[in-house]
């Protein structure tokens, strides 16, 4: 009896010092980047790099301003976050619903061939997605980044997916009630797909906001950048490398998202595993 | 009645006869199709429409201000260019080395933050997710100063222990194994949800009876945990490859695809020939060759772990 209660402590302890390394090595980023966000370049690359809050945040803010427009910023990356989850929440629901809750011709082909492109990866749209955003006058615009975005198919699949279970016999009922098709979607359907809503929206927003590859081959002008397209610049330029104003505009770029999560961290983690949801 | 109020909404928003009119057309058989309108608006304009120009693409060449067809003589050039293969196999490195390292990570670090006895459990969990909601660009720039050769804390803290500093980002295998971490750093918390998903499903009865029979935690772990989650590793793994197939921003920031193209991603090449060399045909024939080889990865993988599940 005492051998076994000995062995089973054993691997407790051995549990906790896994997991706290780990926390260690997944926090400590985090801490470094607010940390030297508050100290000069100089304390940063010195000898001994200094680990704690220093005293220069007010001067790395106001270095940080003189090299971009941070509100400018902020405004780019809301407006195109928010418009994004908006209607890919709404968007998804809606084509979601038609799949999951309707029989109609084409039904098969169409799921099919939109699951399919899940499989094609992003970067082969990007060459004629960049020509026909020019042609159409639509280069460096909100729209350009938002709306290929919104044809994806995880929002879909995902909303699909939550919707299968909702009771047919339900949205037979309002119908006999005289609601219309759109007013059963809207009145009766929706308000019970509020967690899959928050999942999903929660996972969009994070991939626009987060989002780079598309935004920098799209955008071109300074006053449109969103932030990972914005401290890619501020990074990319060698000359006045100053790490402690990098750090603050690394900062500003995460910390909505950290608060979002640390908000939203149920629905986050549905949104993750929601991807993983076998049928 | 329940219905009135529905329509006292909707007739105050767009007047009478045209909610009459949106009435007649929303009838069952037609509604599917005025629900999954935008989505296949989009998805022609922005899905579809490329997929297939960018197929055409490859087979042309921009000369003298017009495309013209020019056969199979971008995928020609791409089977000679040295950084094409070299792009291809810095991605199988990665994707050799990281895609197994994270799967076997993030299946133990969610056994572990999932034992019934754990204390500061959402503590745990948090810090093990939250790197996968940092902005790749912004972790990428963290990893760049913490990787730094001279002055990050990397080298600091190896030469405390008494080890040589590594030159990171400027030799071969410092830089790769540098991505490596920082994928792996961005990644594992995001596949350790997934993990835990499946981890749930497993019944406890199975580790209890184990118990009984006197089974250690590694060989709960493999005869019970690893099977019983095989669809969710399958899951893991196939993502984890098509992500990494696809990595663009670690090669673009942490190392700008150096030293000498030795980390540079078929993703970040693609992006160097269609929008810095504005090669717009070759862009599209390296997009299909990417397409071709997640497809066929994506089924070897599917078809070796399906044949698994029938056992």
């Amino acid at each position: 009896m005492m051998d076994k209660r000995k062995k089973i402590n054993i691997s407790h302890v051995i549990t906790y010092v896994v997991l706290i390394v780990a926390a260690f090595v997944f926090l400590f980023p985090f801490y470094f980047m607010f940390v030297s966000a508050t100290n000069s370049n100089a304390d940063i690359l010195s000898a001994a790099p200094k680990l704690f809050f220093g005293t220069h945040l007010s001067e790395n803010l106001k270095n940080l301003n003189e090299r971009l427009d941070l509100g400018r910023i902020l405004l780019n990356s809301g407006i195109l976050t928010v418009t994004y989850t908006v209607l890919a929440m709404l968007i998804h629901a809606m084509s979601g619903y038609a799949m999951a809750k309707y029989e109609f011709k084409g039904k098969g082909i169409i799921f099919g061939i939109i699951m399919l492109t899940m499989m094609i990866p992003g970067q082969v749209m990007y060459v004629p997605l960049f020509k026909l955003m020019n042609n159409i006058g639509w280069a460096n615009t909100y729209q350009a980044v938002i709306l290929p975005g919104l044809a994806g198919a995880f929002g879909m699949f995902l909303m699909r997916q939550n919707m299968l279970s909702f009771p047919t016999s339900l949205i037979e009922a309002a119908r006999i009630d005289g609601y219309g098709e759109f007013a059963i979607f809207i009145k009766v359907v929706m308000p019970s797909m509020k967690p899959a809503l928050g999942a999903m929206g929660i996972y969009m927003f994070m991939s626009m906001w987060n989002n780079f590859m598309w935004p920098l081959i799209i955008l071109g002008t300074k006053s449109m950048y969103n932030f990972p397209v914005a401290l890619s610049m501020l990074e990319g330029v060698a000359w006045r490398k100053d790490y402690g104003v990098i750090m603050l505009a690394t900062v500003f770029a995460v910390l909505p998202i950290l608060i979002i999560f640390l908000v939203f961290q149920k629905q986050f983690v549905a949104g993750v595993m929601g991807g993983a949801v076998k049928e | 009645m329940s219905g009135m109020s529905v329509d006292k909404d909707m007739r105050s928003s767009l007047g009478e006869r045209r909610v009459r009119e949106m009435k007649k057309m929303m009838k069952k058989k037609n509604a599917p199709y005025f629900f999954l309108a935008p989505m296949l608006v989009l998805f022609a304009v922005f899905m579809i429409y490329p997929i297939i120009d960018s197929l055409i693409l490859s087979f042309q060449d921009f000369t003298e201000g017009n495309y013209v067809f020019c056969g199979l003589q971008n995928y020609i050039t791409m089977f000679h260019d040295p950084v094409f293969w070299k792009s291809l196999k810095n991605t199988f490195i990665y994707l050799a080395v990281q895609v197994p390292v994270m799967v076997v990570l993030s299946l133990l670090l969610g056994v572990l933050v999932e034992q019934a006895f754990l204390k500061f459990r959402s503590g745990f969990r948090m810090s093990i997710f939250l790197p996968s909601v940092t902005a790749l660009v912004a972790y990428a720039i963290v990893f760049k100063l913490l990787f730094n050769t001279d002055f990050g804390l990397v080298n600091h803290a190896l030469t405390a222990l008494g080890f040589d500093g590594v030159d990171w980002l400027n030799t071969v295998w410092g830089a790769r194994s540098a991505i490596i971490i920082g994928i792996t750093w961005r990644w594992t918390g995001y596949n350790t949800i997934i993990m835990i998903a499946g981890l749930k499903n497993i019944p406890m009865e199975l580790y209890e009876s184990a118990e009984i029979d006197g089974a250690s935690f590694f060989q709960k772990f493999v005869y019970i945990t690893v099977p019983m989650v095989k669809s969710i590793i399958v899951f893991v793994s196939i993502t984890s490859t098509i992500g990494t197939l696809q990595l663009f921003d670690e090669s673009f920031i942490l190392t700008n695809g150096g030293p000498n193209n030795a980390t540079i991603t078929i993703g970040h090449y693609l992006y160097n020939t269609g929008f810095s060399y504005y090669k717009f045909g070759y862009a599209a024939a390296i997009s299909y060759a990417l397409v071709v080889i997640i497809g066929v990865l994506s089924f070897v993988q599917f078809r070796i772990t399906k044949g698994g599940e029938n056992e």
